[in-house]
C-alpha cells in the first residue's frame, strides 16, 4: 500500500475494485465502513458479485470478471473529457499524459459499457465522484492481480490514481491488499526469483557484490524461476528437487492436476510444515516446523508496517523452529549460517537492506510503529510513499488496451467461474478448518449461482451439482443467490473435498506470472 | 496540532484541541470511572459515572463527551461526585448477581472493579431481579442477560464499528435487553462472529464460548478470581506468582492486516485470544479468524516428528537421519544436474527472518535464484 490502514479513514472517496474487503481483510473493511459511515466518504465498489461492501456503497459497478481495464479506461475517458483530472499533478509529476489521453479516448463510457456490462451513466457518475473528491484512495486485491492481464490491471489502477493526483497525500493512494499475513514481508525479504532483500535485482552487480561480501560466497546472477514456472519445469523434468516451506501448492495452485503431476515427477521433495498437508503427503522427507505462536520474529503487514511475532508456547513434540532447520541443512551442506536467533537475523537484514536499515527487534519492542522505508535507527518510518517524487523521479502513465481473459465462456462451457475467499476460512484451510466453531458455521464449500442460471439449469440450493472446466471437475453443493450476476459462478478455494483449483486456469500473466484464478469457462450439471 | 491546557485535580495537563476531558485525563494518567465508554466508539454519555465538576459550568459534565477547553479547571473526585457514583453502582448491582466467584469475567469485570472501589458488597436497593436463560445457541457468542447493565456497548460496537447492527434494545421497561431481531439465534442474523461485542462488554454478560466452560480455562478463572479477591491486576498477580509470560503480544497469522493479539497462555496452551485496545492497525478489533481461529496451534494433527518415505509410506525418523538425507540429496542433485535443477518455495506465512534465511540458503548454499513464495496464488 502507498498509504496506511489508519489513513483510509481520511479518504473522501474510495474505489474498491477486485477486493471483497470485509471478508478477506476484515479490519481494513472496518476502516472503509468507518470512512463511509462517519466521515462522509463516497464509496465506489467495482465487483461482479454483490459483496457486503455494496451495502455501504454510493455506487456499485457490477462489471464482468476480467474487464477491469475497460472499466477503468472508461472512467479515465470521462475524467479527461470533462477536464476533471489534476492538471498540476499530471504536469509536474508525470510523463506520458498525451499517450494516455490518446488511448482512453477510444474508451467512451458507451464502449466500456458494452465490454463490462455496466451502464454508461454509472461509469460517468463513478468517474466524477472519484475525480471530484479532495483525496481518493483505490483499494484492490487479488481480483485485480489474478488475471492473465493482472499487470495491465495494476498499471491501469495506477494511471487512474496519478491522473487524479491521488499519490503521495493522506487519504489517497494505490493500496493493494496482500492476501496472506506476510506476503509483504516475504517479498521484502527477497523470497523472489529476481531480487534480493529490498527489491534489488540479482542482475545488478553492485548489489550482488554487497551480498557476496556479506555471505562470503559467489552468487548466481541469472534470475530464477517463479513458483508457477517451477511447476512447469518440474513437470518437464528440468527441476529435479524442491524444498517447500509452509506452502501448499497442492491446494493453492491453479489447475491442481498439473501441480500434482509436477510434484510427482520430482526426484526429491522436502516439505517443511506444521501439518501433513496435501503437498506434504507427496514428499520424500517431511520436517515438522513451528507455527507463529512458537517463535520470535516479525511480520510485515500489507501497509509496510513491521510488527513483532513472539513466542507464546513451546513447540509440540520434536518439532523445531524454521530458522534452526534451515541452518542445520545449510551446515550439513557445508555452509555455516552462524547465529540464527531472529533478532540477530533482523540485524543482518537491516545491515543489507536500506528499507529495513533502522528496524531492530529492540526498537519494535519499545512499541514504536514503523512502516518501511526506514533507513536508520533514528528514522520514524514512512507511512505515505511518494510524497515528493516517485521512485524513478516522474510517474509514468502507461496506457493499456483491454484484452479479454485467456478463456471466455462459449457454448460448451457457458459460465464464467471466479474464485475467492469467505470470511470464515483462510487460504487452503489447513488452519481454519481445524477450528470447531468455524466448522459449525461453515462446514463445507458451495458453488454460488444466480437465480437466473439456476432456473435455466434446474439447480436448487442445497443440492449437489457437478462443476467442470477444461481442467477437471468437482462435485459441490449449490447455493442459489441474488448476489451473483447472470452467467457467473463463484467457488471459494478453501475446501479440499471440493477444491476449486482443480478447475482454475493456469494460464499466467506474462509479466507477473500470476495465474488467472478469477476467470475460467465452466459448466454446471445437475446430478 | 494546537495544544490546550487544562487543570485536572490541581495538576496541569495538556492535550490536543478537540479532546474530551476524559481523553486528556487518560493521557495524563488521571482515573475517571466509566462504564459505557470504549475508545473505539463515539462517546455515549449514558452511564453518568464519568460526571465531573467543571469550574463555572452549570451542573456536572460527562467527561467522556464534554470537550475540554483551554484554561478549564476540572475536579474528578469530590465527595459529591463519589457519592453519586457509588449510588449509581449500587443501583446497577441491585439487579446483578453478586456471586462473582462463579463468573468467568471475575477479575476483569468493569462493574466488579467499581463495586470494589466503592466497597459495595451488597446493594442497599432490593427489587425485582431478572431471570433470563442464557443464550448458547451458536459456537462463539454466549449471552447471559442477567449480567447485562444496559450500557449499549454491544449494540453500538456492532453498529458503529462493525457496521452490521445485529443487536438493538428489544422489549420495554424492566424487560428491555440488547437482543437480536425477534430474538433470533445469532447464526440467523448477519452476525460475522467477530466477537467485537464480547470485547467491549464490561460485565460477564457476553462471553466467548470457545474460551469458556471447558476444563482448560479453569486455572485461568481461578487466577482471575484471586485477582478480584486481592484486588490485584492480572499482570501484578502473574508477576507475583512468577508467571510473567502468560499474556504474549504478537501479530495475527492470518491475513495481511496485521492485527495485534494477546495470546493468553496457561500450561503451554493458548486459552484465549484478545486484542489490546487502540494498539496497532486493528485498534483492538479482530475478525472471527483472529479471535477464534487459533485452535490449530494445539491441534492433535500437528507434525511432531520428522517423516521419511519408505516405499509408499511416510514413516517417523530422527532429525539427524532426516536432515542428513535432505542435505545429501540436495548436494547430490546439485552436483549431478546443477544448482538450477533445485527450487525452493518459501512461505508467505513465515516470519521475515525465516524468509530471509530461506532465500539466503537458496542463493548462497544451493547456488540458484530459484526461490519464490505464493504471493501470486
Ligand atoms: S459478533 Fe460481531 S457481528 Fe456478531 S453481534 Fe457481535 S459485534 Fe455484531
Ligand atoms: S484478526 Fe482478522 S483482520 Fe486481523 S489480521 Fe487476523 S485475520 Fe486479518
Amino acid at each position: 500500500m502507498t498509504n496506511t490502514m489508519d489513513d483510509i479513514e481520511q479518504a473522501k472517496a474510495i474505489l474498491v475494485i477486485g477486493s471483497n474487503t470485509t471478508e478477506a481483510h476484515p479490519i481494513i473493511g472496518l476502516r472503509i465502513k468507518k470512512a463511509v459511515m462517519q466521515n462522509d466518504c463516497k464509496l465506489i465498489v467495482a465487483e461482479p458479485r454483490h459483496i457486503r461492501l455494496c451495502y455501504y456503497a454510493d455506487k456499485w459497478l457490477q462489471h464482468m470478471p476480467g474487464t477491469d481495464v475497460a472499466l477503468l479506461n472508461g472512467m479515465m475517458n470521462v475524467i479527461i473529457a470533462e477536464g476533471l483530472y489534476d492538471e498540476k499533478f499530471v504536469h509536474e509529476r508525470c510523463d506520458g499524459f498525451d499517450e494516455l489521453a490518446e488511448l482512453v479516448k477510444e474508451y467512451t463510457p458507451e464502449r466500456a459499457a458494452e465490454i463490462t456490462g455496466v451502464a454508461a451513466e454509472d461509469i460517468r457518475e463513478a468517474a466524477r465522484t472519484f475525480a471530484n473528491a479532495d483525496c481518493a484512495a483505490i483499494i484492490y486485491a487479488m481480483g485485480i492481480t489474478q488475471h492473465t492481464t493482472g499487470t495491465d490491471n495494476v498499471v491501469t489502477v495506477a494511471n487512474l490514481s496519478m491522473l487524479t493526483g491521488n499519490i503521495g497525500k493522506p487519504g489517497a493512494g494505490v493500496n493493494p491488499l496482500r492476501g496472506q499475513n506476510n506476503v509483504q514481508g516475504a517479498c521484502d525479504m527477497g523470497a523472489l526469483p529476481n531480487v534480493f532483500t529490498g527489491y534489488r535485482p540479482v542482475t545488478d552487480e553492485d548489489v550482488r557484490k554487497k551480498f557476496e561480501e556479506a555471505w562470503g560466497v559467489e552468487l548466481p546472477s541469472e534470475p530464477g524461476l517463479t513458483a508457477t514456472a517451477m511447476m512447469d519445469a518440474a513437470a518437464k523434468g528440468d527441476i529435479k528437487a524442491m524444498y517447500i516451506v509452509g506452502e501448499n501448492p497442492m491446494m493453492s495452485d491453479a489447475n491442481l492436476h498439473h501441480a500434482e503431476a509436477a510434484l510427482k515427477n520430482l526426484d526429491f521433495l522436502v516439505v517443511q510444515d506444521i501439518f501433513l498437508t496435501e503437498t506434504a503427503e507427496l514428499a520424500d522427507v517431511v520436517l515438522p516446523a513451528s507455527s507463529f505462536a512458537e517463535k520470535e520474529g516479525t511480520f510485515s503487514a500489507t501497509d509496510r508496517r513491521v510488527q513483532r511475532v513472539r513466542k507464546a508456547v513451546e513447540l509440540p513434540g520434536e518439532a523445531r523452529a524454521d530458522n534452526e532447520i534451515v541452518a542445520e541443512i545449510s551446515k550439513r551442506m557445508g555452509y555455516d549460517m552462524g547465529d540464527v536467533t531472529p533478532s540477530r537475523v533482523m540485524d543482518e537484514i537491516a545491515s543489507l537492506t536500506p528499507h529495513y536499515g533502522g528496524i531492530s527487534h529492540a526498537r519494535l519492542d519499545e512499541g514504536i510503529t514503523i512502516h518501511w522505508p526506514c533507513p536508520d535507527a533514528e528514522h520514524p518510518g514512512t507511512p505515505i510513499l511518494h510524497t515528493k517524487q516517485f521512485t524513478r523521479g516522474k510517474g509514468w502513465f502507461c496506457p493499456v488496451e483491454f484484452v479479454p481473459p485467456a478463456e471466455v465462456a462459449d457454448s460448451e462451457y457457458p459460465l464464467v467461474l471466479t474464485t475467492g475467499r469467505v470470511l470464515w476460512q483462510y487460504h487452503t484451510g489447513t488452519m481454519t478448518r481445524k477450528v470447531d466453531g468455524i466448522n459449525e458455521i461453515d462446514p463445507h464449500g458451495k458453488v454460488w449461482i444466480s437465480p437466473f442460471d439456476a432456473e435455466k439449469l434446474g439447480v436448487e440450493s442445497g443440492k449437489e451439482v457437478q462443476v467442470s472446466t477444461r481442467r477437471g471437475e468437482i462435485n459441490i453443493e449449490a447455493m442459489v443467490t441474488e448476489r451473483m450476476p447472470e452467467g457467473v459462478i463463484f467457488i471459494p478455494f478453501h475446501y479440499v473435498e471440493a477444491a476449486a483449483n482443480t478447475l482454475t486456469n493456469d494460464a499466467v500473466d506474462p509479466v507477473s506470472k500470476v495465474p488467472e484464478f478469477k476467470v475460467s469457462a465452466a459448466k454446471v450439471l445437475v446430478k | 496540532m494546537e495544544q490546550i491546557n487544562v487543570e485536572i485535580d490541581g495538576t496541569s495537563c495538556t492535550g490536543p484541541k478537540g479532546s474530551t476531558i476524559l481523553d486528556i485525563a487518560k493521557a495524563n494518567d488521571i482515573y475517571i470511572p466509566t462504564l459505557c465508554y470504549d475508545p473505539r466508539m463515539e462517546p455515549y454519555g449514558a452511564c453518568r459515572l464519568c460526571l465531573v465538576e467543571v469550574e463555572g459550568a452549570r451542573g456536572l459534565l460527562p467527561a467522556c463527551y464534554a470537550e475540554a477547553t483551554d484554561g478549564m479547571v476540572v475536579k474528578t473526585t469530590t465527595e459529591k461526585l463519589e457519592r453519586i457514583r457509588k449510588t449509581l453502582v449500587e443501583l446497577l448491582l441491585s439487579d446483578h448477581d453478586m456471586e462473582c466467584q462463579g463468573c468467568a469475567k471475575s477479575g476483569r469485570c468493569e462493574l466488579q472493579e467499581l463495586a470494589n472501589r466503592y466497597g459495595i458488597t451488597e446493594s442497599p436497593f432490593v427489587g425485582e431481579k431478572h431471570e433470563y436463560v442464557e443464550h448458547v445457541e451458536n459456537p462463539f457468542v454466549m449471552r447471559d442477560y442477567n449480567k447485562c447493565i444496559m450500557c449499549g456497548r454491544c449494540i453500538r460496537i456492532c453498529r458503529e464499528v462493525q457496521g452490521v447492527g445485529v443487536y438493538d434494545f428489544i422489549n420495554r421497561g424492566f424487560k428491555a435487553i440488547p437482543g437480536t431481531p425477534y430474538d433470533k439465534p445469532m447464526q440467523e442474523t448477519p452476525c460475522e462472529f467477530c466477537g467485537q461485542c464480547i470485547s467491549t462488554c464490561p460485565t460477564g454478560s457476553l462471553k466467548a464460548k470457545p474460551y469458556e466452560g471447558d476444563g482448560r480455562v479453569a486455572a485461568r478463572d481461578m487466577l482471575r478470581n484471586a485477582c478480584a479477591f486481592f484486588k490485584m491486576s492480572e499482570e501484578d498477580m502473574m508477576e507475583a506468582l512468577g508467571l510473567q509470560g502468560w499474556k504474549v503480544r504478537t501479530t495475527c497469522a492470518y491475513c495481511g492486516c496485521g492485527c495485534q493479539l494477546d495470546l493468553h497462555v496457561i500450561d503451554n496452551k493458548v486459552v484465549e485470544v484478545t486484542s489490546p485496545k487502540m494498539v496497532g492497525s486493528g485498534q483492538g478489533n479482530l475478525c472471527v479468524k483472529g479471535r477464534f481461529g487459533y485452535d490449530f496451534i494445539a491441534s492433535d494433527e500437528r507434525l511432531r516428528k520428522p517423516l521419511v518415505r519408505k516405499g509408499k509410506k511416510l514413516v517417523e525418523t530422527s532429525w539427524d537421519e532426516a536432515l542428513d538425507l535432505v542435505a545429501s540429496k540436495l548436494s547430490g542433485i546439485k552436483k549431478k544436474s546443477g544448482a538450477d535443477s533445485i527450487a525452493v518455495l518459501s512461505s508467505a506465512r513465515a516470519t521475515n527472518e525465516d524468509n530471509y534465511l530461506i532465500q539466503k540458503f537458496t542463493r548462497a548454499v544451493v547456488g540458484t535464484n530459484n526461490v519464490d513464495h505464493c504471493a501470486r496464488l
